[in-house]
């Protein structure tokens, strides 16, 4: 090549390989790829991402409860030179090591919908008080009740497992009952899977016919439970309550699947977080402690006293 | 199979084991009658035929899953993919009668056609390429899995024509009522059952699974026949994607997942080697019930669900083990 064009060429790729450099990195470690909570999660850092001149890199386990790859993903990101890295850990306590070593490195770190244990070991949380969404549905399922006895199925997640144990206790403090009250006459395990869901809830059915609310760790689950209810002719006769606030689920709740449910804003947690991201590098300005990313209680049967949006509001909001 | 697990057994419980008839066939039969007892006395809605009905119900798709599985698993081989194509079939046919406005038969057998051509990949890849089963199908659980998000768009898909749901449908025996689709999952072991023992090529697939070369020596086409099963195997997931689809009236692009791995917990629970040459048909049956029977027992006494989890693993290594203590026998 002729010195004048190989001096045009270089100059060039110095030029884009500056710009490109100038472009500040965000990583986002999401727990799976499949769940749409997180797909919807992952696409909002995208726009986000664009919408703030940065490049986005995105990672996540294979499986809920993949530490192995999250870790992965961090020491990846942090050698690509990623400025800071949101993430959802899939173990709260086990990814912590790791996390320190990339704060060490100067990353900043965020958390995403779950709190790490300790939950000062990420520089902030943006997430959803899952303990406050539990009690929302708990509250409105007192209310609904209107003080008629109430027989209570809990359909959770699995043993373990922080959001699930979060949810389900918030939900008794806003029924207003400890666990172990006599008021809950069965507990079983579903995954956040609707298939599963449906058989807990039929063989709870067996064990008491006469349940009347049934608190759902998310919307799949309910639609599994109202499968099963349905097939048992009780479905206008059982409230069933849940989380997640999903574009499916919000729909559920116009078609009397789902009573009510608390609706949580992924698309916020990851704007919040790559805005945050973009800032330290562009800036070093960290953000700190813990955002509320919001959850609003959403049903279009209102009950005195707790405070709700109907279906319109979570059709315009919902994510999914 | 290594002489030294043989050894650290004391004589004393090997030949307890040579004594009794196989193991294999009975062990599973007495575990669920077992099962049973204890659970009908610790709560009186245990034994009621609707309750019955029910169990049946739940175990119907991974006990349908479960016969492909144990087809696969006879030859030595082992689908991990199972529950991955199943629910990519399911995806299909109610797309296809949904979205597309197809005819709902047309719709199933297009769901049919995608399982199959996913069983003859795995089949095809195992036998041509001659890659082990373990990593053909862990790839194509993958693949199967991705088209399936991809295409759905990871949202499920509801207001399914009703000659979909046909074997959700019930008909009363007496006071229960049964599911079409249990009649179906009994008549198809059934009919495996039979081919199985009765048949040349039923035969041919434990020999297969026994030892391979001594198949082919025989003059048993080996490479073909392990295809063909593979493929079967792949249209026993589509029928389960149907009676899926039938229990819970929607295709739902995040279901099967666990499938692999509790399809293979009902194969070995009823005494199907793992090694493979030897084990049930019925066996298997016998093993998804076990799993339905404790789930369902320990949710009407109230214990947690993770007690399932703990009690099903305990059996599983208890069915291994006494398969691998019969083998010993001879």
């Amino acid at each position: 090549m002729k010195p004048n064009r190989l001096v045009l060429l270089s100059l060039l790729m110095c030029t884009a390989a500056f710009a490109y450099a100038q472009q500040p990195i965000v990583g986002l470690i999401t727990k799976t790829d499949t769940n749409p909570f997180f797909v919807k999660m992952k696409q909002g850092a995208e726009a986000a991402a664009k919408a703030d001149g940065a490049k986005l890199m995105s990672a996540a386990g294979k499986f809920d409860g993949d530490n192995a790859g999250q870790m992965t993903a961090i020491e990846n990101m942090v050698t690509a030179g990623a400025k800071a890295i949101l993430i959802t850990p899939s173990d709260t306590k086990a990814i912590v090591p790791s996390i320190k070593k990339a704060r060490g490195a100067g990353v900043l770190v965020i958390a995403l919908d779950t709190p790490t244990d300790p939950q000062d070991a990420t520089d902030a949380l943006f997430a959803t008080d899952n303990f406050k969404a539990g009690v929302l549905i708990g509250q409105y399922a007192k209310a609904a009740m209107a003080g008629k006895k109430a027989k209570i199925a809990t359909l959770d997640l699995a043993p373990g497992i922080t959001v699930g144990q979060l949810r389900h206790d918030g939900f008794l403090k806003g029924f207003g009952i400890k666990e172990g009250d006599p008021m809950i006459v069965c507990s079983q395990d579903t995954q956040g899977d609707r298939a599963k869901g449906q058989t807990a809830m039929e063989n709870c059915l067996q064990k008491a016919p006469d349940i009347n609310v049934v608190y759902t760790i998310n919307e799949p689950a309910a639609a599994g439970a109202y499968q099963a209810l349905k097939a048992a002719g009780k479905e206008k006769s059982v409230l069933i309550v849940s989380v997640d606030g999903g574009c499916e689920g919000v729909r559920n709740i116009q078609a009397g699947v789902i009573g009510a449910t608390s609706q949580q804003y992924p698309l916020k947690m990851a704007q919040l977080g790559v805005d945050a991201g973009v800032a330290y590098a562009k800036t070093g300005k960290k953000v700190s402690g813990y955002t509320d990313t919001g959850v609003t209680l959403i049903t279009d049967k209102p009950m005195k006293g707790v405070d709700s949006k109907d279906t319109k509001f979570g059709l315009s909001a919902c994510w999914g | 199979m290594s002489t030294q697990t043989a050894a650290a057994v004391s004589p004393g419980v090997r030949s307890l084991f040579a004594h009794l008839p196989p193991v294999a066939t009975f062990g599973p039969f007495i575990a669920l009658a077992l099962a049973c007892t204890f659970f009908a006395f610790q709560s009186d809605r245990f034994l009621a035929g609707q309750n019955f009905s029910l169990i049946l119900q739940q175990v119907m798709v991974v006990g349908v899953v479960a016969i492909g599985q144990t087809l696969v698993i006879l030859t030595a081989g082992i689908d991990l993919s199972c529950g991955m194509i199943m629910a990519l079939g399911s995806i299909v046919m109610t797309k296809f009668a949904v979205d597309l406005g197809m005819n709902p038969y047309l719709a199933i057998l297009c769901g049919l056609l995608v399982c199959v051509a996913f069983g003859f990949l795995n089949g095809s890849l195992i036998t041509y390429v001659r890659l082990p089963p373990f990593i053909v199908t862990l790839g194509t659980l993958n693949i199967a899995f991705a088209i399936t998000q991809i295409y759905s768009k990871s949202q499920t898909v509801a207001g399914l024509p009703d000659a979909m749901l046909f074997f959700g449908n019930t008909f009363k025996i007496a006071d229960t009522s049964v599911t079409y689709g249990t009649v179906l999952m009994l008549l198809m072991y059934l009919g495996a059952w039979v081919v199985l023992r009765e048949t040349a090529p039923g035969r041919h697939v434990y020999a297969l699974g026994n030892n391979p070369e001594a198949a082919r020596l025989m003059g048993i086409p080996a490479r073909r026949m392990l295809v063909v099963i593979y493929t079967i195997a792949g249209l026993i997931y589509g029928i389960a994607a149907l009676l899926l689809v039938a229990r819970t009236n929607v295709g739902d692009p995040q279901a099967g997942q666990t499938d692999n791995l509790e399809s293979i917990t009902a194969v070995v629970l009823g005494g199907t080697s793992l090694f493979g040459g030897r084990g049930m048909i019925l066996g298997t049956l016998i093993g998804a019930l076990i799993i339905g029977v404790i789930r369902n027992g320990l949710t009407l006494m109230g214990v947690p669900s993770v007690y399932q989890i703990l009690i099903t693993g305990i059996l599983v290594i208890l069915a291994v083990a006494t398969d691998q203590m019969s083998r010993r026998k001879a």
